[in-house]
This record gives C-alpha cells, structure tokens and sequence, in this order.
C-alpha cells in the first residue's frame, strides 16, 4: 500500500466518530432550524410549509426590528466598557508586572469569576442594585440618598453593568495573550529609536494587540448579543433582548417556526460578525501572530 | 551485494515546486555518504524519503535488494536522529534508548542489556535515569544517536544532527561521531550544509543543488577537482573569472580582471575541445595556491597578477588578504607557519604581485558544469 | 574675552543644562507616577468590580434576617441549615453532577480525536469541519439548544437528563478541541516521526508517544468543560425534561423571588468553583512549570 493510502485509512478511523457527531448534532439541527423557519403555526401546532410568512412578520411588525437593535446597542455597550476595563488591565499583567507568580495570580483572579456561575454572578447584581439592596442601604445610611432610587435596577444600564461584568475575563484573555506575543524588543527598540512611552504604545503596542482586540471584542458582542438571562433579572419591561423574544416564542407565545426564524436571523448576524472579525484579525496579524 | 542503498530516478514534488529532481544514487555498505548543499536543495527532502517520512512523487528506493519505496518507516531497516533529536521527554533516558526494542516486543531482560550496551558505547552509561531535560546539548545528540543504533538498523541517518551545537562542541563531536561509525560499522547518511563538516567525516559527498547531485565523490577530488564552479565555490573557497582562451607565444592564457595569466590544464587545449565553446569559460584557482609578493618596484617572474591590497584578516591559522586586481577583488591565502614574518607581510594599500603556478588553475564551462 | 568672562559664560551654560536635566528627570519621574497611578487605579477598579458583588453574596449568605439591605442584621447559619435539608436542591445537585460527569465524557471522546485530525491530517472537508466544531463556542447557547429541541421533537426524543447530556456534549466539545489543537501544536511532529522511525505503530505512537504528552491539556479542558456543564443554562433551558439541573432549580426559585438560600448556594458554588480553578492549576502545569 503506498505511503499516502496508509495515512488516509487510519485518519478516516480517526475521525469516523467526530464526524458523525459534528454532522448529526451540529449540521443536522442547524438544517433542521433553518427548515422549521418555514413552517405554518396552524393552532394547535406547526405544520410544515414553505412560506415565507414568519420572515415576513419579523420584517413588518416593527417590535422585532426595535428590539434586535435594542440589543445590538446594549452589545456594543458591553463589549467598549469591557475594552475599556480590560485593556489597561492584561497591558498591566504583561508590562507592569514583573514577578511571574503575581502575574499568574492576577490573570487567574480576572478568569476565577468565569467558572463561578453565570446566573448567580448575574443574579448578584440583582441584589446589590435593587430598592432593598446593598447600594441604596448604603448610600441612604451614609446619607446621600434620603430615600432609595429604583433608578439603579430594571432598565439599560443596569443590563450593560451586569453584562460587562460577567463577560470581562473575555475581554481580558485575548488581549493578554495578543500582548503577551508582541517581542519585547520591539518596544525596547522603539525607546531606542527615541519615541515616548505614550508614541511607542500608539504606533507599536496597540496595532500589534489588535487581534487580540478584536478577538476580544467579537466575542464579547456575541455572548452579549445571545444572553436571556441578563434582561430577564436585571432587564425591566424594556430590556428585552432578542434572545428573550426567541425564548417566548419556544415557551408562551408557542410560536415555533416564528422563534426559529428569528433565531436564524441572530445565526445569520453572529455569523457575519465572526466571519468578518476573523478576517480583520488575519489582516492585523503579519508575522508577529 | 556490498551496495546497500540503490536510488533510482527518485523524484518528489510539492505541487509546483521540484524539491527532488530524478536523482540517482547508490550507497555501499558502511560508507559514511554526506549530502550536502544549501538550504532548499533537496537533501533533507531526499533524507526523508529514504527514511519514509516522505512519500516520493515518482522513482525506487531499494534496500538491501529490497524495494521499500512505499514502505512506511516503522517497517523499514533504517533510523534516523533528527535535527532536534526528537528526545521524549517523559521518559528517561534509559526508556528512550529502548523504547525501539520495547515496542518491536523486545524481551525486557534483553532491552535492559542492550540499552546499557548502547549506552556505554556512546559514554552516558551514568545517565540511564536522567531525563532529557537534565542533559546538555552534546549529551542529547548521543542518546539520539544510542536510541537510533540500538535497533542495529541497516543504515542510519542524520538530518543536520550537529547544526545545534556551538562551535567548540561541533568540532569535538564530528571526530566522535566518525569514530563511532568506524567502530560500529553502520552505514551512515548525513546531511548537512556546512561543507567543512562533510569534508571531515565522510568517505563521499553528494553536493546538491535544486534537487539535483553536482557531483559525488571523495572529498579530496571535491576540493580539488570540482566539476563545476558552483562545486569550486560551495566547498571551500574559489577566486572564479570568465575569459576567452588565447594562444600565443606556445602558451595558453586567459585573462583574469583584465590581465594575462597562464593555465596549463588537460582540458584547456590550444583548440576548443568537446562540447566547450569558443567564446569565454569560466576559470578559478584556491586562494592559498597564490602566493602574495610585495611590490619593490621591479616585476617578478612567473606567473604573476599586479594588484593592490584592501584588506587584511586574520584568521588564526591563515592570513587572508583581499586584492583588487583589475576591477575584481582576489582572495590570498597565507599559512601562519614559521617561516612567516608578520614585519614583512603586507598590509592595506600596499602594493603587490600574486603568483599563481599555471596547473592550479581550474577550467569550468560558461554554465558552471565542467 | 577675559578667562574670567569665559568661566562665567561656561558656568552659566553648566548651570542650565543641569536645570534642564533636573527638570527632565523631574518630568520624568512625574511621567512615570501618573502612568502607575492610572494603572494601578484601572487594576484596582476592575478587581473590586469583579469580586465585590462575590464578597457581598458570600457575607449575605452568613445573614441572620432575609433582608438584603446593608448593613447586615447579624451572622448565622440558617441559610446554609436550610440548604442541606432542601431535598429538591440536592436533587438537582445530584442531576447536575451527573449531567456533567457524562457530557464532559463525552466531548473527550469526541474531542480529541477531532483535534487529531485538525492537526495531523489533511482531508476534504476539512475548512468545514473545523467551522462547525468550533460554532458553538462563540454562538448563543440559545441557538444550539432551540435548534437541538426542534430536532428532538421531530424524532419524537422526549426531554430528559440524557437529552441534556447530549446538548450539553455539542456545545461544549468546542472546549476540548480548542486546548487539546493548541497543544498539539506545540508538539513537536518529529517526536511521532521518531516513535514511527523507531518501530511503533499508529496505535503504539498515539498511546505512548502522544497522549502523555498532551495529558495536561486534556486533564485542563476536561476541568474546564465539566465546570461550564454544571454551570450551563442557555441549551439546558430548552433540553430539560422532569428532572432539574442546578441552575434550572436556581432559575426557577429566582421567578418566585429572592431568597436567601440562593446567597447560600452561591457561596458554596464559589468555593467549589475556586477549588476547580486550583486543581486545573496544579494540575496542568507541566515539567517545566509553565501553564498547561
């Protein structure tokens, strides 16, 4: 047997199980979503069709529209403050820090919160921002609230608030490593070559961490972008996102086809948005990735 | 049959790109064959496939009379220490050197005997527990080296196994390694790009270049015969010209940068021969078949070339000098041995005659080959 | 010019140029004090944002009334008494152990050979495959779970624990790919090379060659993926039938409202989750005592 039939024979007994895992419970479903967008919700169940009728719906009634955009813009939101706080943070952990065992309890200390669980770190927020909770306690105790605000909780900024927190350590994770990758003599050069500390961060440091950047910050808008749970605690009547919709339509509404359809057009648009970020980043990488 | 390697019209192609172009070779039974050249010629490619880690597009491989050309390397007679000697590193020494017999269902008894064998035959008997972590650079090339002959393969391959040493070291192990060979009595197949290293340790050398062999031969007749100037100029160093060929005065002579030189070689006639063409051919001669004369005013005899120093470099053992002669520069090399008197060497600027003896200069053809 | 005239000359040149060097180091140093006050403030900031709303669950939790109001009341147990006398909780604690156990299973046994084949060998397909495996991770758990509902349905699969199992396989075998392919990487290939060079099988390679070798990356990713199991909610909301995980428990008594029990969960889940994060730590560092 040649040399190249050999290795062909035992790859295929080495994919043979993964293959059949990724056709049937990733392409299969997805297929099967896409099919289901079609169909009819004839009371008291769905029947198949080929109509364009719920695209048609989402397109018409103008909720649907306003809350995708809602949740486009409280996505964005998230993922510039998490940047914001990030940033600084992992350009810290790999410049700043020079003892190897602080860095490593400071880079676990931002990751830690990942694997406490995400309703709870959400649910947090909840109580820490609500009319009894520990914020307005404190600030009337402390006197500069005569009486507590339900300013804080139920609306949009609480939502960006409670997302940037849970989702931060993935703002930080990508940037760290894009950082972390950059040769040191890089910016020891350009302090040589005479450019501040402030330049040599502008025109050296940032471009070379984009792809961390936008790594970061695709993630961080997906994730955002698909959440239910955040709106549902901390959300109020509108903070609704996309995602709360979708889950109505599997749950009250029982409007199938309908929720597929909508959770089609979200697949669509992350989607997009990954495949777009990944051609940034490849655009950004040069020989430094 | 003392031919244990046969190479038949081997080929290998990536996509567009030849790395391995029809080449043919046979190697004898415990001879210590280098393949040589620089990066990109195809030796490590043509290493690979008589190892099989690469499968060849077109051409045989015979081993021992047995073709193995699609043979996959855990079933073939050969081993190979790789480039970073592939060392595992959860395992100890000992378990690396026998990790070959260990899954060939080698007897436990007989694996321990042989490794120790092995491994005092390459002087790290102490080391048996270590891991390769704990090794330096030279003592991982001799576990990569036990681990690979323990097996006793039929042939043995080195990919570059001395490029990660520094320089001191390199020295010390090509002798070792050379003296291993001799005691063994494996067939050895090395490649590597440094031509000094290939000069020392082997019996041939392939020089390669784009996938082909330039020339395969002892290293003596490489280094001074080499069939063309690529040969003339990779291993060691080639002052190299282009001249027609004139006859006058019962002499042959060419011009080198412009001034007149006689050459007395059996291929350079005082009519064209063969296939050479009439018009100009490339020449060259070693730098330290040139003699350096300083200039007193009056011009020497022989076979001379007038010319100006630019620069001076010691290097140890020799002395090299840069002349510009004509609108070229000359090598010269002058041997540091007691009759030298640096009071009367020259220096730069001075001016100066080289003195070439006519039969030390090399003749190639306008394309490089011979 | 006089020789005194030229000394003062030189001496007021030197005098300048020392105070224009004091100010440049000044300058310097005040440079070098904003830029570690910033970092340092953004460093605290995004600490304290992390763990804060942490601490005040896990003090909450130690509460003695059901207020939530700062300050505390007082410190007791109760939450914690009630907790472990909560048989549905611990029911659902059980489900979730369990749910886990089988998915993070699962993705190894899909996992790593899926991140063999990305890495060593060429095949059609190939661009596809990886896109699909690695999907999940960066889509909305919403979508896999709603699409894999509609599947289920379809073949008429009712809902159970093992239907989450499979969900929650799918969406986390990205995970195990994702570390294993990373460290495969970084394998160096002539190590297989010279395992085949030296006799061994495919088989002998991968089991005595090549697993050793990515044991910490496995050991990491299956850490990991259990971890995201016991926590996951998007593709359990829609997978689950009778039987609760954790979270869904969780889920369903913060629609009746708060309580504190739930502070108490917390806390231990924090704990737990801490000795998790510790142990893949410990664990995956390898020989030269890098991380994983």
């Amino acid at each position: 047997m040649r040399l190249a039939t050999r290795s062909r024979l035992s790859s295929g007994g080495v994919l043979s199980l993964p293959l059949v895992w990724t056709f049937l419970f990733l392409f299969v479903p997805y297929g099967i979503l896409f099919i289901y967008s079609f169909w009819e919700k004839k009371f008291p169940t769905f029947v198949p069709a080929f109509q364009f009728g719920n695209y048609l719906e989402l397109i018409v009634d103008p909720q649907y529209v306003r809350v995708l955009l809602r949740t486009i813009k409280i996505a964005g939101l998230v993922s510039l403050l998490s940047l914001l706080l990030a940033y600084p943070y992992a350009y810290f952990l790999v410049h700043k820090v020079t003892r190897p065992g602080v860095r490593l309890v400071l880079y676990m200390a931002v990751v830690l919160p990942l694997w406490v669980s995400y309703l709870l770190r959400a649910y947090t927020w909840k109580t820490i921002l609500g009319t009894q909770g520990v914020l307005n306690s404190f600030l009337v105790s402390t006197g500069i609230l005569s009486e507590p605000s339900s300013v804080f909780l139920y609306n949009q900024t609480a939502m960006v608030v409670t997302l940037t927190y849970v989702f931060i350590p993935f703002m930080v994770m990508p940037i760290y490593a894009a950082l972390e990758k950059i040769p040191r003599n890089l910016t020891e050069a350009s302090r040589d070559l005479g450019m501040s500390a402030l330049q040599t961060f502008v025109r050296v440091t940032l471009p070379l961490s984009m792809p961390g950047v936008i790594a970061g910050f695709t993630m961080t808008f997906c994730l955002s972008f698909g959440d239910f749970i955040a709106p549902f605690l901390v959300g109020g009547p509108d903070g609704m996102m996309i995602a709360n919709v979708i889950a109505t339509q599997f749950g009250a509404a029982l409007n199938w086809p309908l929720g597929s359809a909508l959770a089609l057009v979200m697949l669509v648009i992350v989607l997009t948005i990954i495949t777009l970020s990944d051609r940034l980043q490849g655009v950004g990488k040069g020989k430094y990735a | 049959m003392s031919e244990v390697i046969r190479i038949e019209n081997l080929r290998k192609e990536f996509g567009d790109v030849i790395g391995v172009a029809d080449v043919s070779l046979s190697i004898e039974r415990g001879e210590y064959v280098t393949l040589l050249g620089p990066s990109g010629c195809g030796k490590s490619t043509l290493l690979r496939m008589i190892g099989g880690f690469e499968a060849p597009t077109s051409g045989t491989i015979w081993l021992d009379g047995e073709d193995v050309t699609d043979l996959p390397p855990n079933q073939r007679a050969v081993n190979m220490v790789f480039q970073d000697y592939a060392l595992f590193p959860h395992m100890t020494v000992g378990q690396n050197v026998g990790y070959g017999l260990r899954v060939s269902g080698v007897p436990r008894a007989q694996i321990r005997a042989r490794v120790a064998e092995t491994l005092s035959l390459v002087g790290l008997t102490d080391k048996a527990d270590a891991s390769p972590a704990e090794l330096s650079g030279g003592q991982r090339q001799r576990v990569a080296l036990a681990r690979a002959i323990v097996r006793r393969p039929k042939v043995l391959l080195l990919d570059e196994p001395l490029s990660a040493l520094d320089a001191n070291l390199r020295e010390q192990m090509q002798v070792e390694l050379r003296n291993l060979h001799d005691r063994v009595g494996l067939t050895f197949v090395m490649v590597t790009h440094d031509q000094s290293e290939a000069l020392v340790m082997s019996d041939r050398v392939v020089v390669m270049r784009d996938g082909r062999v330039s020339q395969s031969g002892d290293p003596v007749s490489l280094y001074d015969a080499p069939a063309n100037s690529y040969v003339a100029d990779f291993i060691g160093a080639t002052n190299l010209f282009s001249s027609p060929v004139k006859v006058s005065g019962g002499k042959i002579l060419v011009s080198c940068f412009g001034q007149e030189l006689e050459i007395d070689h059996p291929a350079v006639g005082d009519a064209p021969v063969g296939n050479a063409p009439a018009g100009e051919r490339l020449f060259g001669f070693r730098p330290e078949k040139a003699r350096l004369i300083r200039s007193n005013g009056s011009v020497p005899g022989g076979n001379c070339l007038k010319g100006r120093v630019e620069t001076v470099l010691y290097h140890g053992a020799t002395i090299r000098s840069v002349v510009v002669v004509g609108d070229g520069r000359i090598l010269v090399d002058t041997l540091l041995d007691d009759t030298f008197d640096p009071a009367r060497h020259v220096g730069a600027g001075d001016e100066v005659f080289l003195d070439i003896e006519p039969h030390k200069i090399m003749p190639f053809s306008r394309d490089g080959a011979s | 010019m006089t020789m005194r005239v030229a000394t003062d000359a030189m001496e007021s040149r030197i005098g300048r140029a020392a105070a224009h060097r004091r100010r440049g180091a000044a300058a310097r140093r005040a440079e070098t004090w904003a830029s570690n006050a910033f970092f340092y403030g953004m460093v605290g900031l995004v600490l304290a944002f992390l763990y804060i709303p942490i601490a005040v669950l896990i003090a909450f939790s130690f509460n003695s009334s059901r207020s939530l109001s700062w300050p505390m009341t007082g410190v007791s147990l109760e939450w914690y008494e009630r907790l472990i006398a909560n048989e549905d909780l611990l029911e659902a604690l059980w489900n979730s152990l369990y749910v886990a156990a089988f998915a993070t299973a699962l993705t190894l046994v899909i996992g790593i050979p899926a991140a063999l084949a990305l890495d060593r060998f060429e095949f059609p397909g190939k661009s596809l495959f990886r896109k699909l495996v690695l999907l999940p991770i960066a889509l909305p758990g919403i979508i896999t779970g709603i699409s894999m509902l509609i599947m289920f349905r379809m073949i008429g699969f009712n809902l159970s624990l093992e239907t989450v199992i499979l969900g929650h396989a799918t969406a986390l075998v990205s995970v195990v790919v994702t570390q294993v392919f990373a460290r495969l990487q970084r394998l160096p290939r002539s190590y297989e090379e010279a395992s085949a060079d030296l006799g061994a099988s495919g088989l002998q390679t991968f089991f005595l060659v090549t697993l050793p070798n990515i044991r910490t990356a496995i050991i990491g990713a299956a850490l990991l993926s259990f971890t995201l199991s016991f926590d996951e909610i998007p593709v359990t909301f829609f997978l689950t039938g009778r039987d609760n995980t954790l979270p869904m428990y969780i889920w369903s008594t913060l629609r009746r409202g708060l309580t504190p029990e739930i502070n108490a969960v917390g806390a231990l889940i924090v704990v737990f989750s801490i000795v998790m994060i510790t142990l893949a730590v410990v664990l995956t560092r390898d020989k030269s005592g890098r991380r994983g």
